[in-house]
């Protein structure tokens, strides 16, 4: 008995392992392609053991590094005052759902509801954003449109609120003199940090990764963030293969696409806080997930 | 007796914490909502949006007598589909395994490594499957060199892309359901699994008698749940990944791409609109079906 246990236990990991292979793979060779010599993937093409190593990609976008860092600090600013903006509405919209009975209670939850069944599409959402509000080339149209308030998020919260927060902590908060306002930051929230944490991240998350904000409202270079630089080497990249014919103007464009190594190196810059930060926090992603599983 | 009006004054601060998120939902989604009139019109800004001619529904007629119609429907159900089976069965799988995993460290590392794709942006996600598919330079091309075999031209021929296509969505995504099953087959009450064993039945017949008809109800949840979105498509997996490629059009446009480059590139106001509404449309009708199912074999899973 004891002995089938092991070799079943041996037979689980290997499989788990060789998932855990396949699944790092495409990242193992995205980290060695940035570290390979560039006229080794333009000769052999992209691979696991490249012929020379070389820091050049990374030399290159270091010389080159005002509009990486400016790229960067876009994405730092938008994610930071996106998170924390839309944290701060969600909570305070949740909390209110939370709260017992007020007038009106049922339309606000069914307004928050229905967003999740019915949207107007880009079409309109585009042309307002555009035309009427002219978010066109700001900042705001990295952080506002789609991505500030998620109804989902709102009723995760709220849940948490309403199963986790005893009332009577509340209610003695309130008989010692406490407004709302004061019992949501000095009471509700700290105990309530795992789902804060967990929202927040994945709030995080989506402004860290988008780059279809960008593609939609930001043409100017000045506004670029990470995604939106990495978006549009890669649009290069088609153009020239959609234009090989045509060698005297693939040429000159050439020179705007950076090198595959130094794509590739850019591609880790931007992976690099999911690399480092999520690994430290995946508890609560993991938390987060199976929470949304249970109550959706 | 309270009466309504100090009734709600005394409730000011619940209205005070709604409003910055009233107002929020009310433009980035009602307004648009209300957009979809664009699709009845023929717009000129000019004149305005609601001064503009209406069209009826031209624009509509217009768009189901393209052939597109009818190919960016069926790319995005069969999709989707495709998706959903994979990544249940394939999900479900990893998550039996993890649970039977006796060492904690391990199953933490294989946990954090399965969900990793899913936090990794979609343009990245381009990046390393051109490092795969490139024709001159991508891996997999220069292996089959080096076996003798001929080159792919992969961003240009149709047949590969929906084998590539669902495998790069399992890879992406297939960890965040298989974190969803783990934690409902470890809300499984143990003493039923050592009554097994007392009555000497195997880690297979265990599986298959106690596990599977123990995390069904969250299976349909999470089926049901996809079910309703499946007239949404992943715009990033269907645009980026092919790298917009013209000639993989046929089996690569869904409904999402198809109104971007509508507006986008095309700058057709009328179809692209007319085919967001007839997925906003048909999407909601989905979800309400969904919901409606959801309810009748697990309650408490259902949206409202």
């Amino acid at each position: 008995m004891y002995r089938k246990e092991r070799k079943f236990q041996i037979v689980c990991n290997g499989i788990m392992t060789a998932v855990t292979v396949v699944t790092l793979l495409p990242l193992i060779l995205l980290f060695i392609s940035s570290f390979t010599e560039n006229t080794d993937i333009t000769l052999y093409g992209y691979s696991f053991f490249p012929k020379h190593l070389s820091l050049s990609a990374y030399a290159y976008i270091w010389k080159e590094r005002m509009q990486i860092f400016r790229a960067y600090f876009v994405t730092v600013f938008v994610t930071a005052v996106g998170t924390v903006t839309g944290l701060f509405l969600s909570i305070l919209y949740a909390y209110a759902l939370s709260r017992p009975h007020f007038p009106g209670k049922k339309f606000f939850s069914f307004y928050v509801l229905f967003t999740m069944l019915f949207n107007g599409g880009l079409v309109p959402t585009y042309i307002m954003y555009t035309r009427y509000l002219h978010l066109k080339n700001t900042v705001a149209a990295l952080i506002i449109p789609s991505l500030l308030m998620n109804a989902f998020h709102v009723l995760l919260i709220r849940s948490y609120f309403q199963n986790n927060v005893p009332q009577s902590l509340i209610e003695a908060a309130k008989i010692d003199g406490a407004s709302e306002f004061a019992v949501v930051w000095k009471v509700v929230v700290p105990v309530s940090k795992p789902i804060i944490a967990t929202i927040g991240l994945f709030i995080g998350v989506a402004y860290w990764n988008d780059w279809m904000n960008g593609l939609y409202y930001v043409t100017d270079v000045k506004l670029y963030s990470i995604q939106q630089i990495l978006n549009n080497m890669l649009k290069n990249i088609e153009y020239l293969s959609k234009n090989a014919s045509s060698m005297g103007k693939s040429t000159s464009l050439a020179g705007t696409l950076p090198a595959a190594t130094v794509r590739m190196a850019i591609a880790v810059i931007g992976l690099l806080p999911i690399l480092v930060i999520y690994p430290m926090v995946q508890k609560y992603f993991v938390k987060g997930i199976a929470l949304g599983a249970v109550k959706e | 007796m309270k009466t309504k009006q100090t009734q709600i004054r005394n409730y000011w601060p619940i209205y005070v914490m709604l409003l910055p998120g009233f107002l929020y939902l009310l433009i980035n989604n009602y307004i648009p909502m209300a957009g979809i009139i664009i699709a009845f019109k023929n717009v000129d800004f000019a004149k305005g949006i609601l001064r503009s001619d209406w069209a009826g529904f031209a624009n509509f007629e217009y768009l189901f007598k393209t052939p597109d119609a009818f190919r960016i429907t069926r790319n995005t159900l069969l999709y989707n589909f495709t998706f959903i089976a994979v990544n249940l069965v394939i999900g479900v799988l990893l998550a039996i395994l993890l649970s039977e995993i006796r060492n904690r460290m391990a199953v933490k590392v294989y946990q954090t490594v399965i969900l990793l794709p899913y936090m990794i942006s979609i343009v990245i996600v381009s990046y390393l499957s051109y490092a795969f598919l490139a024709s001159d330079t991508g891996l997999i091309n220069g292996i089959r060199t080096s076996l003798g075999q001929s080159k792919i031209s992969w961003y240009t021929t149709e047949a590969y892309w929906p084998v590539i296509l669902v495998v790069v969505n399992c890879w992406k995504n297939v960890g965040y359901g298989a974190i969803v099953y783990l934690a409902s087959i470890l809300g499984i009450d143990r003493t039923l699994y050592e009554a097994a064993a007392v009555d000497g039945i195997s880690k297979l017949q265990s599986i298959r008698y106690i596990t599977l008809p123990m995390i069904r109800p969250t299976v349909i949840t999470m089926v049901l749940l996809n079910v309703g979105r499946i007239f949404y498509s992943d715009f990033g997996l269907f645009y980026q990944v092919p790298m917009n490629s013209g000639a993989l059009l046929n089996v690569t446009n869904t409904i999402d791409t198809y109104v971007y480059r509508g507006l986008i590139t095309l700058g057709d106001i009328g179809m692209s609109s007319a085919a967001g509404v007839y997925q906003s449309i048909v999407g909601f009708v989905l979800i309400l079906l969904a919901n409606w199912l959801t309810r009748r074999y697990s309650a408490e899973n259902a949206l409202f």
